[in-house]
């Protein structure tokens, strides 16, 4: 027998309800002289290609927190699936959750499905929760991946709109990176050529915005193989000190030495076991 | 009642606090009759400038944009100004025409006085940039960026003034979104000539200015394909138009957002 079930009034669209609350703690904070923490952006040149085989992802690794370089050496190039590889830029937060939930949720459309999962189907999960929070998730998002369909490359902005292009690039660097892709793009490269394309765009990038800093990561996807090299190229490695300035024992000269034992008297002593049943 | 020095037709009165003012004015709280707009009308966008071995060159595309409407297609942004200078603009047009007739007067008044001294890049550029900043200090901007090259000395001298008197000197220099998208280009030029040992040859920095228009005219709303090139060399001075190639077949690739 079927129950009844108490039925809520159906409201559609979109809730504002945390924008409110949003607002109203913001101006508290401001009240009392403090500023909200800054959202830890990852400044960021991130880049893909369709090459002959697949795709190749680029990303730089600098993380910024406002003018302060966060993270020198952060991962950018996120896992979606075993065929799928997705680039974030934008709130390093958000493009760190929006994968890793895509992920959870592709993985288990792909048992449910019972085949490898396609890029189509990422991107279509990304752009519909992307769009839901109307841009308040700041994630931009380069995502590509090789299924039966063959290598795909999509760019997703953080309002929700994406495009299907045969290479793109986002973030800060964006602009440096798109020069040298306008510049040098062929269709049907081979992987090598693919792969010096990329790390030379996310170059661009690196050594042109302030907001992209230190080395190059790239992913290569073809049908049977990733290849994730983190890092292809170290770009800004650190300095190796020169020389040592240690002072030679002896430097300053010694006069007297007196060693005073401590005197210690034992108070307690408790022996506390670890349960490991 | 003392009257001010300051008047003049190119001075701001608001933003002067001299005591020879009359008192009326300031309590009644009101600023100067004066209000100078803060917007450009008919603009330039970028201009782009390389040193190579033996000399310099500068290019800036032919459109005069009017907000959004690609209005003149065939300004002249790029200024031969002698035999060892060249200028070039991009924002206001009509400002650029003011600074122009200014530097032609003064290439008349080097002929007419004729003591073997000519306005050099160097001079040009130091005199502009005061000009720059002294009009954004009285709160009326000339609102361009200016590049100007030219052989100094024997040596090859690229300059860049902003509407904010910002001035500098450099290998490669670029305003605008040529800032953006043509700076990493052009750098990247003159990296691999320096890794190579040799410097950067005519040819060659002609053929990465020509790369860095088309890639603009791709990617810059505000472009056109055909530009004006500057190259000034110990020979003179010479500006010449060229057209930039796109290639649109990626296109036919291209369907659908998803």
């Amino acid at each position: 027998m079927a129950s009844l079930s108490v039925c809520q009034p159906q409201c559609g669209g979109f809730s504002f309800e945390n924008s409110k609350r949003n607002a109203l703690l913001e101006a508290e904070f401001t009240k009392l002289g403090h500023s909200l923490p800054a959202a830890r952006k990852t400044g960021t040149t991130i880049c893909g290609v369709v090459f002959k085989d697949g795709v190749v992802l680029g990303a730089d690794t600098r993380a910024t927190e406002g003018m302060i370089v966060a993270d020198k050496n952060c991962s950018k190039i996120h896992y979606i699936s075993p065929n799928i590889y997705c680039c974030g830029a934008g709130t390093a937060a958000d493009t760190e959750m929006t994968t890793q939930i895509i992920s959870s949720n592709l993985e288990l459309h792909a048992l449910s499905t019972g085949r490898p999962s396609r890029v189509a189907t990422a991107n279509r999960m990304l752009k519909q929760m992307l769009f839901r929070y109307q841009g308040y998730i700041g994630a931009a998002l380069v995502l590509g991946g090789v299924d039966a369909a063959g290598p795909h490359l999509y760019s997703i902005y953080p309002h929700g709109s994406t495009d299907k292009l045969p290479y793109v690039t986002m973030g800060s660097g964006s602009l440096a990176a798109m020069a040298v892709f306008e510049d040098r793009y062929k269709q049907d490269m081979e992987e090598g050529e693919a792969k010096q394309l990329v790390r030379d765009a996310i170059a661009a990038g690196i050594f042109n915005d302030l907001g992209s800093g230190s080395n190059i990561d790239l992913c290569v996807i073809t049908k049977n193989n990733i290849d994730y090299i983190r890092p292809h190229d170290e770009a800004n490695k650190k300095g190796v000190r020169s020389g040592s300035y240690k002072y030679k024992r002896g430097t300053t000269g010694v006069l007297t030495k007196n060693i005073i034992p401590l005197d210690l008297e034992l108070v307690e002593e408790v022996v506390q076991t670890m349960d490991t049943s | 009642m003392k009257m001010s020095l300051i008047h003049g037709p190119l001075s701001n009165v608001c933003g002067v606090k001299s005591n020879d003012q009359s008192e009326a004015l300031s309590t009644a709280g009101q600023c100067s009759p004066w209000n100078h707009t803060m917007y450009p009308s008919v603009t330039g966008t970028s201009v782009l400038g390389i040193k190579f071995d033996g000399g310099v060159m500068i290019a800036a595309d032919t459109v005069g944009s009017y907000g959004s409407l690609a209005k003149y297609r065939a300004l002249s942004r790029v200024m031969r100004v002698n035999d060892t200078t060249v200028m070039g603009t991009g924002g206001d047009y009509a400002d650029f025409q003011f600074i122009k007739s200014l530097v032609e007067q003064k290439v008349i008044d080097d002929e007419c006085i004729a003591d073997g001294f000519s306005l050099n890049p160097k001079a040009l550029h130091s005199w502009l940039t005061r000009v720059m900043y002294n009009r954004r200090s009285k709160m009326n901007p000339l609102w361009n960026t200016y590049v100007i090259a030219g052989m100094q000395s024997g040596e090859p001298f690229l300059g860049y003034i902003d509407k904010l008197g910002v001035a500098y000197e450099d290998k490669s220099v670029a305003s605008g979104y040529g800032g953006y998208i043509a700076q990493p280009l052009l750098r990247e030029a003159l990296d691999a000539a320096q890794r190579a040992g040799t410097g950067l040859s005519e040819a060659a920095a002609r053929k990465v200015i020509e790369q860095c228009f088309t890639v603009l005219f791709y990617r810059d709303a505000r472009s056109w394909n055909r530009f004006e090139l500057a190259v000034v060399t110990k020979e003179g001075a010479t500006v010449s138009t060229v057209n930039a190639r796109s290639d649109w077949n990626i296109a036919n690739i291209i369907q659908g957002y998803e």
